[in-house]
């Protein structure tokens, strides 16, 4: 589950991480009170006004703009809320802004000049361990960097074991160059930063950047938190920041709905039990000329009822031209497969685009032929290439 | 021969009285399998499917030499049977379970790496040795036996590979299922290898799909080891945007060299015997077979 830059900013200052302060507004007019509030907490005289949505390069997009005085907070604030805004990270539509943080100016003038670094933390699947990634290019582009610069890349590995021990925490502050007062906050933010990330059950944080300000403090401008799906169960109050707003509609009442749906933009549906069958029927899709749109997972059961449902979340979709539902029957017999398919249909009417059903498995011959005897406008398949010469036959 | 299970092997179900454990009990009993008993906390000194339910894993050990275990338990208690399985002394870990938080599996898989067992999985369907032993959740049907191994993260389509290799007029030796988490206890390479090294396997199929780097590390082993015994492989996920999850938790394209693609790339350099289509991968076999 992704959050918003403010909810992982909670998140991260929960656990002792010294942060950008600021305050949340959905309005120019509440904007302007988060910035008079924000100046008398912080004592910071310009605001920075930040896009919240869930992409990266905001700042590209013109999602986060400097604001130096309230009227300035107040016409900006007033431009980016409502906007669809465009990053290298969100499709050419963009992403609606429904909400801003007006965050205190951490780049003030000083006894040394501010510098930003960058730092994340997550799973090195290779070694089943979690890592702190860091480098001393700060702010840019990490995927550029490790391109460009990759020696300026630094991990440190924690054994679970022990956590991150001391030592691991002073060398990620020599690495990045630091002494005196930022060296000692640095060794203490990253221990906070590892234990937010290892007690909140996240899978992803991305700090980008870590700033040193003028006066050597070390605090997190910007924050990129994903939590383990899996592990919500455990945090009922991080499930609560879900903002559904930011995730597809459809893949939200799939979801609801107990199946596993990714939104794409070909123009073949499809419904398939497992996932990497489901991936398979795909790239299937794919071979004879079509193309996909969307993944879908309808798990173990496929009854009537979910087929329906899954009809019904493909058939949103405009730009779909045919359905290929495809069920390898294991433990599921394909005849009740079969039978929900031809229940679901009845009860839906006329489903407009052409159907190929594809059982394989437990009774596929006994399926094949209640839908073959089913009267209505659905083809059947038994073998997985029959399957994709049929999709190929209906698109042309 | 065949690797993992066979008929000797001594079974029992963590997550034994459970529904997901009892349906699937009953199955592997049904198609043969040595099921020994099983374990629920509190339920000990019960007879489930007529066999011996006990309190703990070590227990259930002492009384059956149980060597393998299949486990069913629930996604928040689930890393917590695997670490009971292997303090016991179980060899063999098959975890079902799909849904466990990363977290716990970075404990289990810490607490079993010096510890003499196996993990496979886990969200993982399981390992077959047809005719011998089914331990998973798998349609026996579908596996009939002979002289392939398959290995794979998913769990359709490795009986889908396992339907086109017997509609070949061949068989499986042992099919394993390695599971499509982003941390898993047996990795391609290690399946492969135990495949490889399998006598009666005349060649192995290895199915992957985006996300991590392990059927690269596989194929590169596979390279390195300069034997000949034929691999024939696909990569599911082709068609998948970017940083999107695909179902399985592990399956995610993070960068240019996880996608579909990429692995195939490196596969094919590395001799393994590269299908597109899913729909080919019998046919592959039974051509390279001759």
């Amino acid at each position: 589950m992704n959050l918003h830059e403010y909810q992982g900013k909670e998140i991260l200052n929960s656990f002792g991480v010294e942060i950008q302060r600021g305050i949340v507004a959905t309005t120019p007019k509440e904007a302007v009170e988060a910035a008079k509030k924000l100046t008398e907490q912080t004592g910071t005289g310009w605001h920075v006004i930040k896009a919240q949505v869930h992409a990266g390069g905001r700042g590209k997009g013109g999602g986060v703009k400097l604001a130096k005085n309230l009227q300035e907070v107040e016409d900006i604030a007033g431009k980016i809320i409502g906007m669809d805004l465009v990053t290298p990270q969100t499709s050419a539509e963009g992403k609606r802004v429904h909400q801003v943080l007006v965050a205190e100016d951490v780049y003030y003038p000083g006894d040394n000049e501010p510098e930003e670094y960058y730092m994340s933390v997550l799973l090195n699947r290779s070694t089943g361990r979690n890592m702190i990634m860091y480098s001393t290019e700060g702010g840019m582009d990490i995927e550029t960097v490790a391109e460009e610069t990759p020696h300026l890349i630094f991990t440190e590995e924690i054994d679970p074991a022990v956590g991150l021990l001391g030592f691991q925490a002073r060398r990620v502050a020599f690495n990045l160059g630091l002494s005196g007062k930022a060296f000692k906050e640095m060794t203490k933010f990253v221990t906070a930063l590892y234990k937010a990330y290892n007690e909140s059950d996240s899978s992803l944080f991305e700090i980008n950047p870590v700033l040193k300000t003028s006066d050597d403090r070390i605090i997190a401008v910007d924050a990129k938190v994903s939590i383990d799906d899996n592990a919500l169960f455990r945090h009922k109050d991080y499930e609560e920041m879900r903002d559904k707003r930011e995730e597809n509609p459809v893949e939200v009442e799939a979801k609801e709905k107990g199946l596993n749906y990714v939104d794409l933009d070909g123009n073949v549906g499809c419904m398939v039990n497992g996932a990497g069958l489901a991936m398979a029927t795909m790239d299937l899709i794919k071979q004879a000329g079509g193309e996909p749109a969307n993944f879908l997972d309808v798990g173990g059961t496929a009854d009537a009822e979910r087929v329906e449902a899954a009809f019904k979340l493909i058939l949103k979709d405009p730009s779909v031209k045919a359905i290929l539902i495809n069920i390898f029957g294991g433990i599921v017999r394909c005849d009740r497969v079969a039978q929900g398919v031809i229940d679901a249909y009845k009860n839906m009417g006329t489903i407009h685009v052409p159907i190929i059903v594809r059982l394989q498995g437990t009774n596929a011959d006994i399926a094949k032929k209640l839908i073959d005897d089913s009267g209505l406008d659905v083809q059947s398949a038994i073998e997985f290439q029959e399957a994709a010469d049929k999709v190929k036959e209906v698109l042309s | 021969m065949s690797v993992l299970v066979n008929k000797n092997s001594k079974i029992i179900v963590q997550g034994f009285t459970g529904s997901e454990g009892t349906f699937h009990a009953e199955q592997m009993i049904e198609y043969g399998t040595n099921v020994v008993g099983g374990v629920t906390p509190g339920k000990g000194g019960q007879k489930h499917l007529d066999k011996p339910v006990f309190n703990t894993v070590s227990e259930a050990v002492e009384k059956t030499d149980a060597d393998t275990s299949i486990i069913f338990v629930p996604p928040a208690f689930a890393a917590d049977a695997i670490m009971e399985a292997a303090d016991a002394g179980i060899k063999v870990i098959i975890t079902i379970t799909e849904g466990i938080p990363v977290k716990d599996m970075i404990t289990a898989s810490n607490y079993i790496k010096d510890r003499d067992c196996r993990l496979i999985g886990p969200n993982c369907p399981g390992v077959i040795t047809p005719g011998e032993a089914k331990v998973g959740i798998m349609p026996g049907f579908v596996f009939k036996k002979g002289t392939v191994g398959i290995v794979s993260k998913s769990g359709t389509l490795t009986y889908e590979a396992a339907d086109q290799v017997v509609k070949q007029g061949l068989g499986i030796t042992t099919a394993i299922g390695i599971g499509g988490d982003p941390i898993i206890g047996t990795t391609t390479k290690e399946a492969l290898e135990m495949l490889i090294n399998d006598s009666e396997s005349e060649a192995v199929v290895m199915i992957g799909e985006i996300g991590g780097q392990l059927e690269i590390d596989a194929a590169n082993w596979y390279k390195n080891s300069g034997i000949k015994k034929p691999v024939i492989g696909f990569i599911a996920g082709e068609t998948a945007p970017a940083g999107r999850t695909m179902g399985h938790a592990g399956a995610i394209v993070g960068g240019s060299d996880d996608t579909a693609q990429a692995k195939k790339k490196v596969m094919r350099k590395c001799g393994i015997h590269v299908v597109d289509s899913p729909a080919e991968i019998g046919k592959k076999v039974k051509e390279v077979l001759g």
